[in-house]
């Protein structure tokens, strides 16, 4: 291991780092036009006793090592691609196209701030606008932000925006929607005196005064939604639908903005973001137009110059922490534009017909998965309704036990629904997912069930 | 025809978008055809635009050619730590053994990255002092949210539920407000003092047994260490309180002082600042929590432990105050954080914040005697400059930092803190050369002599960008947020 950081010759001259150019001489002539004799002088506001502390850190690695590490990190981790994946519930597999990696990893775009000062970021806004555009267009709604941290914290901050718009303070949630949703919603109403109560879905009644009633499309168990019913129920005590959907399920299912919902939210890592352990993600919040004012986070707004020119600039700012602090719609301020950019990109590159494709592949090949799954011995589709690209599989012994023997065989199996449904199991089938895995995966189902 | 930025195409996608164009090629079904859902569940629409690749490209390289960014330009943005985005860390967080892994594989099968998750924590728990770390919130808000939520849940596993104010400086940033709002906490804002320091008299005054945390920014916004911090601290816990020190400004402080040593109890980290991952352009961030030992109980879940078996696993913590968000965190953040710490080491650390600091005196020392200080004292990482003489002759700090923009240099962080009149705050990073220091020193002095020969060059800037001035009036009153067919 290397033992110091970096003088680049014996006399201790240069720079101290290759990210920190002041060499010695440009610190003494610095430290001479500040006129001070040492740098301590600079810092003697600190405590005396608590200066330079010891730091039980490494010393700096060089980058061939450190490139040897990560590599060898980064290697032990089983990755899909290598195993067949079959794991959903919130993250999704599906094809990245090269293109949309090039431009998302252009300097000008990665290292840039948010757009401040317009004149000087109109590439940074253009884009937004592009994703505010998509956004809009993909779930038939009017407005959108610029990007939420995730689908989870949109889903959330949907409810506070309901209640805002509504003066209310119940937060109804369908029983179908995902613990891991209704969890972040909990941590963000918790302090606020709000109430969530959770809806039965099969008699669907909005509680009365309920600000909102919020659904999951498909749900926990991958089923599409009565959009329909649901929507019609939050409006028969005046509350708000809000709709959380999966982006990749509106190339080919109606759009909540056609059934009538009035925020729908969304998890966006399917438009072209890599799964990454779980982040960086973007959650989209789109809305009517009439609660625009009520709206968390970012929005970029059409204008013109004093030339004349189109141009594009954050707007309604009113709304938001830098200038209404304790009375901001939300305290969001750094988000996700890096990964809205992705998702602008992806859904521009594959198109008006390559979203429906992907949609229609993702649905084929899931469908054949649980055709085959359902004639097993031992294992059933327990759940009624039509499905997208999930669905949950009754096992004939525990998913954990399922999924070890499942990796054995290079499988990472479903996702563990046992909570819900007893030996339950969330299979997801992408477009990534071939003929030739998914018939593994029934051969290794088989297999694992009747060693039961 | 001109090539210059202002003469490029703007034209939107749906504006470019050619029936039957497409940029990616969709392979065909494997599998024998399933019936599809009924019709009424399906969309006949859908208007997404159709280009061909090239035009594709051409088209968003042109959009980031329209940005200033840290690769091509001077960024003194105060408050934001504009630092050097190394290259490296873009290429370890694109290894397919972490940009493709689910999160919710078995723990087996994702060592690596549970192992990485673990490290960063005990890196994070070393420079702040503050062992308990939680790399969940995915941006500084969601820091200071959790943050926030520990705290609450800490008081209430205490039985004194009442401790509901939090105490804010004038000078803080809008998110402690906003995030102390959403938490349930009454704001009590304090009063800086004439240095541009916390008043400690008001503070005592204003602490009492409602008290639950105190938010201090540390450097404060004015890019001052507080002197009488170990006091501020001790006011704070004397009525019983908790101190949460907003981390934003932390890098003036790697290697040179633990906050945990100063007393503090709760900071989050913007790891988009000080350790260097990229803003892009308005996020991903991420924002991890550091507490005292006897909160870490109390952390969101999950975080990442060893356990004896030399496994790593996630946890949830005893008294966890819940998930904030979908998974663990802003995992292709932190897997840069962890290499640029690694590739920093301790001195390496240190020195960045004794070069921050440096570089930050050498601008104020260059630039004092044209422009007024907002405190006239050595400043730690940044100098927060008033344009007030400026304004006096008829040019504001808003001028000023348009027209710093027509010279290729990003625009200071204007009119924060909101105490300081025209205020521009320049925080130059350590990872910028005196020549670039000079260059800078340069134009701002030369821009003060334009206000006097031609002050119609600041009052129109900038003239040389993709558009000039915006009217961001307009674009409020009227908001037109998407595309759409015009009729």
């Amino acid at each position: 291991m290397p033992t110091t950081v970096t003088p680049n010759g014996p006399d201790d001259s240069g720079s101290p780092h290759p990210f920190i150019p002041n060499t010695s001489a440009d610190r003494a002539a610095m430290l001479d036009a500040i006129g001070v004799s040492r740098f301590e002088e600079l810092v003697h506001d600190i405590p005396a006793a608590h200066v330079y502390p010891e730091l039980r850190l490494t010393d700096n690695t060089p980058e061939p090592a450190l490139t040897a590490e990560l590599s060898a990190l980064a290697n032990s981790n089983a990755t899909p691609g290598e195993y067949a994946c079959f794991l959903g519930a919130g993250a999704y597999r599906h094809f990245i196209p090269a293109v949309v990696r090039a431009i998302a990893s252009r300097g000008e775009f990665v290292t840039a701030y948010t757009p401040y000062q317009p004149e000087a970021s109109q590439g940074t806004l253009q884009v937004g606008f592009e994703f505010q555009t998509a956004v809009c267009q993909l779930t038939g709604m009017e407005v959108s932000n610029a990007g939420m941290y995730d689908g989870p914290t949109a889903f959330a901050e949907a409810a506070l925006m309901a209640c805002r718009v509504t003066r209310r303070r119940t937060v109804a949630v369908l029983d179908t929607v995902d613990e891991r949703l209704v969890e972040v919603l909990d941590a963000y109403v918790r302090y606020q005196g709000l109430e969530v109560q959770v809806v039965d879905s099969s008699s669907l009644r909005t509680p009365d005064g309920a600000a909102c009633l919020m659904a999951q499309s498909p749900n926990v168990y991958g089923v599409i939604e009565n959009m329909q019913s649901f929507i019609e129920s939050a409006h028969s005590v005046n509350a708000l639908a809000v709709a959380h959907v999966n982006p990749t399920s509106l190339g080919m299912f109606k759009s909540p903005g056609e059934w009538g919902a009035d925020i729908v939210t969304a998890e966006g890592q399917p438009l072209g973001v890599p799964m990454s352990f779980g982040g960086s993600y973007v959650g989209l919040l789109a809305c009517r137009q009439a609660h625009v004012r009520q709206m968390p986070g970012r929005v970029i707004g059409r204008t013109t110059d004093t030339r004349g020119r189109r141009g594009y600039a954050l707007t309604l700012q009113t709304r938001e922490q830098h200038i209404r602090r304790e009375r901001a719609t939300s305290n969001i301020c750094t988000s996700t534009q890096l990964i809205a950019l992705m998702a602008t990109t992806y859904v521009a590159a594959m198109g008006k017909n390559g979203i429906r494709r992907i949609a229609e592949l993702c649905y084929q090949k899931a469908h054949y998965a649980a055709n085959r799954i359902a004639r097993l011995p031992g294992y059933s589709l327990p759940v009624e309704g039509t499905f997208f690209h999930e669905f949950a599989v009754q096992c004939p012994r525990p998913p954990a036990e399922i999924n070890r023997a499942l990796l054995e065989r290079k499988i990472i199996g479903g996702y563990d629904l046992s909570r819900r449904i007893p030996n339950g199991m969330l299979v997801c089938v992408t477009e990534m997912n071939s003929r030739q895995e998914i018939d593994s995966l029934v051969e290794a189902l088989e297999d694992a069930g009747g060693r039961a | 025809m001109s090539s210059g930025p202002a003469a490029r195409d703007r034209r939107l996608l749906m504006e470019r978008s050619v029936p039957g164009r497409f940029a990616v090629a969709i392979p065909e079904s494997d599998v024998p055809p399933a019936e599809l859902p009924e019709s009424s569940l399906l969309r006949d629409d859908l208007d997404l635009p159709e280009v061909a690749q090239l035009d594709l490209v051409r088209y968003f390289t042109l959009l980031s050619q329209l940005n200033f960014s840290i690769d091509t330009n001077f960024y003194p943005l105060g408050s934001c730590t504009m630092k050097y985005n190394p290259k490296l860390n873009d290429e370890a967080a694109a290894l397919p053994g972490f940009s493709q892994i689910h999160p919710a594989q078995p723990f087996e099968t994702v060592q690596g990255a549970l192992r990485l998750m673990y490290e960063l924590q005990q890196m994070l728990g070393e420079v702040t002092g503050l062992p308990g770390v939680g790399l969940a919130p995915l941006a500084g808000a969601q820091g200071e949210y959790a943050g926030l939520l520990i705290a609450r849940a800490w008081f209430d596993s205490a039985g004194k539920s009442e401790r509901t104010v939090a105490l804010i400086p004038d000078s803080a940033h809008g998110t402690n407000p906003a995030s102390a709002a959403m938490a349930g906490l009454e704001v009590v804002t304090v009063p800086s003092n004439d240095q541009g320091n916390v008043d400690l008299e008001a503070l005592r005054a204003a602490c009492d047994e409602r008290t639950a945390v105190f938010m201090l920014t540390i450097p404060s916004t004015l890019g001052l260490f507080n002197p009488n911090i170990l006091d501020i601290t001790e006011a704070v816990h004397e009525a019983g309180g908790l101190v949460y020190a907003d981390g934003a400004n932390l890098n003036a402080l790697l290697g040179l002082v633990k906050l945990g040593d100063l007393g503090f109890d709760i900071c989050h980290s913007n790891l988009h600042k000080t350790f260097s991952t990229p803003h892009g352009g308005g996020g991903p961030g991420a924002g991890p929590v550091m507490v005292a030992k006897e909160l870490a109980s109390f952390l969101p879940a999950p975080v990442a432990a060893l356990g004896d078996d030399g496994l790593y696993r996630f946890e949830r913590p005893e008294n966890a105050i819940g998930k904030i968000n979908g998974f663990h965190g802003s995992f292709s953040i932190l897997v840069r954080a962890w290499t640029y710490m690694r590739s920093m080491g301790r001195n390496g650390l240190r020195e960045a914040a004794r070069n921050a600091i440096i570089n930050a005196n050498y601008v104020q020392a260059k630039l004092r005697d044209r422009f007024d200080l907002a405190a006239d004292r050595h400043c730690m990482h940044e100098t927060v400059l008033s344009a007030r003489r400026q304004k006096a002759r008829g040019a504001s700090a808003l001028d000023i930092a348009k027209r710093l923009l027509d010279y290729g240099v990003h625009a200071p962080t204007m009119y924060f803190p909101l105490i300081v009149d025209e205020a521009l705050m320049v925080e130059p990073t350590e990872t910028e050369s005196k020549e670039t220091l000079d260059r800078f020193i340069r134009i701002m002095r030369q821009i003060d002599e334009e206000i006097d020969q031609d002050p119609a060059l600041l009052h129109e800037a900038p003239h040389d960008l993709p558009n000039t001035r915006l009217d961001e009036t307009t674009a409020a009153r009227r908001p037109y947020l998407r595309w759409q067919q015009e009729t």
